[in-house]
């Protein structure tokens, strides 16, 4: 039989405790156990970044983490970014404004890396910015929407517009 | 008043999408789900002896392996139906929905497995013995046709599947009479799919019912209705097909494959809805790409550079079977001879065989190869004249007096390709000066002047877009007040609801937020077609526009009526009918929609039918015809091969646009295609049809670190063949990328001599010809 344990996770503010399987990695435990489809699997091999989420803050592969790992962690998926009210995060914001999405597959995984990204560098230049979601793939948008809705959420996080 | 077409306006789509509300295939969860796992062929050619599944049954959380023998479907020995059948095709050879005693490329179809879990299944697929005896496996396209190649396909005598030849004028003369005669012979490698979410599938079996429920992450969920019922042999209507929110489509995703076929009829054998969900490993091979085209040309030109006649032969991997008939051949064929003017064709193509994941149309299908192939004897002809490329495009284009230009060629369907409008030389002014061309000296030689490389390279396009016969919709103004569209055409990420509803808002006096709009569900929609070929807003925008041109004239008629004033009196804004110079006298369309929604004891007025709607299969009267030019820098690193693109220029003519915000999107997007396949995106196999790249750490996908920043100017260009003058603008940036890149690359290394034969441009391919150049020079 497989082998199981028991879990509990912070998921977007709620505790969570569940048996799973220990195989499970953290992707498909929020998926299929939570029901949180928000997060998205790419690739599978951590190459990707459709399946992005913060753990305690950092941004994580979740195809890559086992859910067992995220046991006593708190983990935010897209789902648990914009404001409670339905306000969009200025991450999102900035994404609907620029054109940064199209089919929206990779665009959980790019927000939440974005998210993490403008916490490390509020103020990025171009260049850091490109080279900060070169871990995340889109087929879509030629990343261009991308790269201004980026940039021009650093300036509202900044407090400049 | 306020005019949504033909303004930036922020996509419906994307709230729901941001925030992880998308309803993607794998989303979708039914109670009594089971999940399915393929077993594939680790083979490139084998027969099959026997399967042993005794021990994957065994298994617990397994119900059930089944392979082809085990299908309930009425002919286990029917291979799947030619989704488009043609007389140039002379074998016409598709796969089994699961192989029955051959199995022909690597990832094909074995047999499946249901089980609690996916995890389950897969564990249950190490399980199953297969007793496979390996065959000779033919792989290269190029020897394909060899005395020794070995077939394909067990009892075959020829690898060859098809010719199609596209011929006009008098080619025999143009040579005869040419001041020159040049010949290029280059390889062209087109990548895959590689959408973000990949192929999934999900039915469920209602025997009392409907019948069948698909979701399938597909472009054209009616063609899928279409060949599944055939197969099936039961009525389209028993067959209901739903493309959810779909994770990018590219081409791969519009074709019909046998996962389409083997779940809905397990999940019928099992009484459970049935989900599966392709890994990105299995992507690679199970979902159709595009590969290797070999081009032999020569043209015939005079001594200015004007092109005469261009002939040739090119050889294109077909891959292992045929279910997209000779779609992609033709597309590489019939876009030629490109944006010239050039009075005598003749060219050949043959269809081949290989033991390799089958060929269909990747964004673009076989244009990029087809304009690629044209723009290298431009630049050819520019180099062996010492003439500007640029300029000897000039002295070819056809001219914006032309139009309408008939080239010579022929579609598909027989009718002759026609342009129908454009200015292809004003397009290539406004690139070159978007780019600062003239500029582009002095920044090589400030380059050269620090030991770098740079290059400049142009490229011109056309785009056969919007292709028929129809992509119908419904306009209808609901009680609320709302208007609800409805269309088959699948999204893929385009944004179809927005510019619907921009088209729609402007006729109804309504904002685009007030526009509803379901799509893609065949039991919404009685018939369509499939987003494919850069068609949606060629078709569904003539059809909406005209269902909402109807809507309008009914409701400017019931508004006269109820306000008991002059039609021509009438103003339709805010969602109101209102009577000029009297704002106060006036109804809303909810009000009037309600009239034509009673319940029993109602009355419909007299002269009205019930429902505020109509519904309209306005397409346009022939292909609109898209263009542009490209203009790409590049700097080359000498020493290590790499390429860096440094400015990347676009001028794109899709006549009227709707959504220029949207229209940019497309364009980058389809660039940044364009430059992956230029540069990074190769499917390798071995001599024995084994896949070396199945991973995105051996197949390289465009990354934002590797991506310049792209300058797009466009141009105007209406479009005769429809009211609103649009024309499709999905592929027109995919399909000039690699010509203006390569031309680039061996501008930069015009020292060198350098001419490039093949792409992707690798680094290893690019330092072995600089090596072999300096070699040369130092002999």
């Amino acid at each position: 039989m497989a082998d199981t344990r028991e879990i509990t996770v912070t998921i977007n503010g709620e505790t969570e405790t569940r048996e799973v399987e220990t195989r499970l990695n953290l992707a498909d435990f929020l998926r299929h156990e939570l029901e949180l489809t928000g997060t998205h699997v790419g690739c599978e091999h951590g190459a990707c970044g459709a399946c992005t989420v913060l753990v305690d803050g950092e941004a994580v592969r979740s195809c890559l983490m086992l859910a067992v790992q995220a046991d006593g962690h708190e983990v935010t998926s897209i789902e648990g970014l914009a404001a409670a009210d339905g306000t969009l995060h200025p991450v999102q914001q900035a994404f609907w404004k620029n054109h940064g999405l199209q089919c929206g597959f990779c665009t959980s995984g790019m927000v939440i890396s974005v998210v993490a990204f403008l916490e490390d560098n509020p103020d990025p230049s171009e260049a850091e910015v490109r080279t900060a979601l070169s871990g995340n793939i889109c087929r879509c948008t030629g990343y261009q929407g991308i790269v201004a809705a980026t940039l021009e959420a650093a300036e509202t996080l900044r407090g400049e517009n | 008043m306020v005019r949504y077409t033909g303004a930036e306006v922020q996509r419906m789509e994307d709230p729901r999408l941001l925030t992880g509300h998308g309803r993607f295939v794998d989303d979708i969860h039914l109670p009594g789900m089971l999940y399915a796992a393929f077993l594939r062929s680790s083979h490139a050619h084998a027969r099959i002896r026997s399967i042993d599944a005794s021990a994957a049954l065994a298994l617990a959380g397994v119900h059930g392996v089944f392979t082809q023998a085990d299908l309930a479907v009425p002919d286990t020995a029917q291979p799947m139906n030619q989704l488009y059948p043609s007389p140039v095709i002379h074998q016409d050879i598709t796969q089994h929905p699961m192989a029955t005693d051959e199995v022909c490329y690597v990832g094909q179809t074995v047999a499946l497995v249901a089980a609690d879990s996916r995890a389950i299944a897969e564990d249950a697929l190490a399980l199953i013995a297969v007793d496979y005896e390996p065959l000779p496996a033919v792989v290269d396209c190029r020897t394909a046709q060899a005395d020794d190649a070995p077939m394909a396909h067990v009892g075959t005598d020829t690898n060859l599947g098809g010719q199609l030849r596209s011929a006009f004028g008098d080619i025999d003369e143009a040579f005869a009479k040419a001041d020159h005669v040049f010949s290029a012979s280059f390889m062209q490698h087109r990548g895959g799919c590689h959408a973000m979410e990949t192929r999934g599938v999900l039915a469920r079996d209602e025997p009392y019912g409907e019948g069948l429920t698909i979701w399938s992450s597909t472009q054209c969920p009616y063609m899928v209705r279409r060949a599944l019922a055939n197969y099936l042999g039961e009525p389209e209507g028993r067959v209901r097909i739903i493309a959810p929110d779909v994770g990018g489509g590219f081409g791969p995703k519009a074709g019909f494959y046998p996962e389409e076929i083997v779940i809905p009829v397990v999940a019928r054998q099992l009484g459970r809805p049935l989900k599966w969900i392709e890994d990105r490993r299995e992507h690679f091979t199970a979902t159709t790409g595009q590969r290797d085209q070999q081009w032999d040309l020569e043209v015939a030109c005079d001594k200015d550079g004007k092109m005469l006649g261009l002939r040739g032969v090119i050889t294109h991997d077909n891959g292992a079977y045929m279910p997209y008939g000779a779609l992609l051949p033709f597309t590489s064929i019939t876009p030629l001879p490109g944006s010239y003017a050039i009075p005598a064709l003749d060219v050949r193509l043959d269809v081949v065989f290989t033991n390799t994941t089958p060929t269909t149309p990747v964004r673009g299908a076989g244009r990029p190869y087809g304009i690629y192939a044209v723009e290298r004897m431009v630049e050819t002809i520019a180099r062996e004249l010492q003439i500007e490329s640029a300029e000897v495009r000039r002295r070819n284009f056809v001219r914006s007096d032309q139009m309408p230009y008939e080239t010579g060629a022929k579609l598909r369907d027989g009718m002759p390709v026609r342009y129908d409008s454009g200015d292809y030389h004003a397009c290539q002014e406004k690139a070159l000066e978007l780019a600062d061309y003239a500029g582009f000296a002095a920044r090589r030689e400030a380059a050269r002047a620090e030991g770098r490389y740079l290059g400049i390279g142009v490229s011109a396009c056309i785009e056969d877009t919007g292709v028929g016969p129809y992509e119908g919709s419904t306009v209808r103004i609901e009680p609320s007040g709302e208007v609800m569209v409805r269309t088959g055409a699948a999204s893929q990420g385009q944004g179809h609801h927005t510019m619907i509803a921009q088209i729609v808002a402007d006729q109804l006096g309504v904002r685009p937020d007030d526009v509803l709009f379901e799509a893609a569900d065949t039991a919404k929609f009685p018939q369509g077609v499939g987003t494919i070929g850069s068609r949606v807003t060629a078709n569904v925008g003539p059809s909406s526009y005209d269902a909402a041109s109807q809507v309008r004239e009914t409701v400017l008629k019931l508004a006269a009526e109820t306000l008991e004033a002059a039609e021509q009196d009438l103003e339709l804004e805010d969602g109101e009918v209102r009577v000029a110079g009297a704002p106060d006298v006036k109804v809303t369309l909810g009000e009037l929609a309600m009239k034509l929604a009673p319940m029993s004891g109602g009355k419909v007025p007299a002269g009205f039918k019930p429902s505020l709607e109509a519904t309209s299969y306005l397409g346009s009267s022939g292909s609109p015809i898209a263009s542009g030019s490209n203009v790409a820098e590049v700097e080359v690193d000498i020493g290590t091969g790499e390429v860096k693109v440094l400015r990347y220029s676009v001028a794109h003519d899709c006549g009227i646009m709707i959504n220029p915000m949207m229209v940019d999107g497309q364009i980058i997007g389809g660039v940044v295609h364009g430059i992956g396949n230029a540069l990074f995106e190769r499917m390798i196999y071995d001599d024995q049809g084994q896949p070396l790249t199945t991973n995105y750490g051996e197949y390289l996908l465009p990354l934002a670190s590797e991506m310049p920043h792209i300058d797009i100017v466009h141009q105007e260009t209406p479009s005769p063949l429809n009211p609103l003058g649009v024309k499709g603008a999905g592929e027109g940036g995919t399909i000039p990328a690699a010509p203006a890149i390569v031309a680039a690359i061996e501008n930069a290394l015009s020292d060198f001599g350098v001419v490039i034969d093949y792409y992707p441009v690798d680094p290893q391919y690019l330092t072995g010809l600089i090596d072999a150049a300096g070699a040369q020079a130092a002999e």
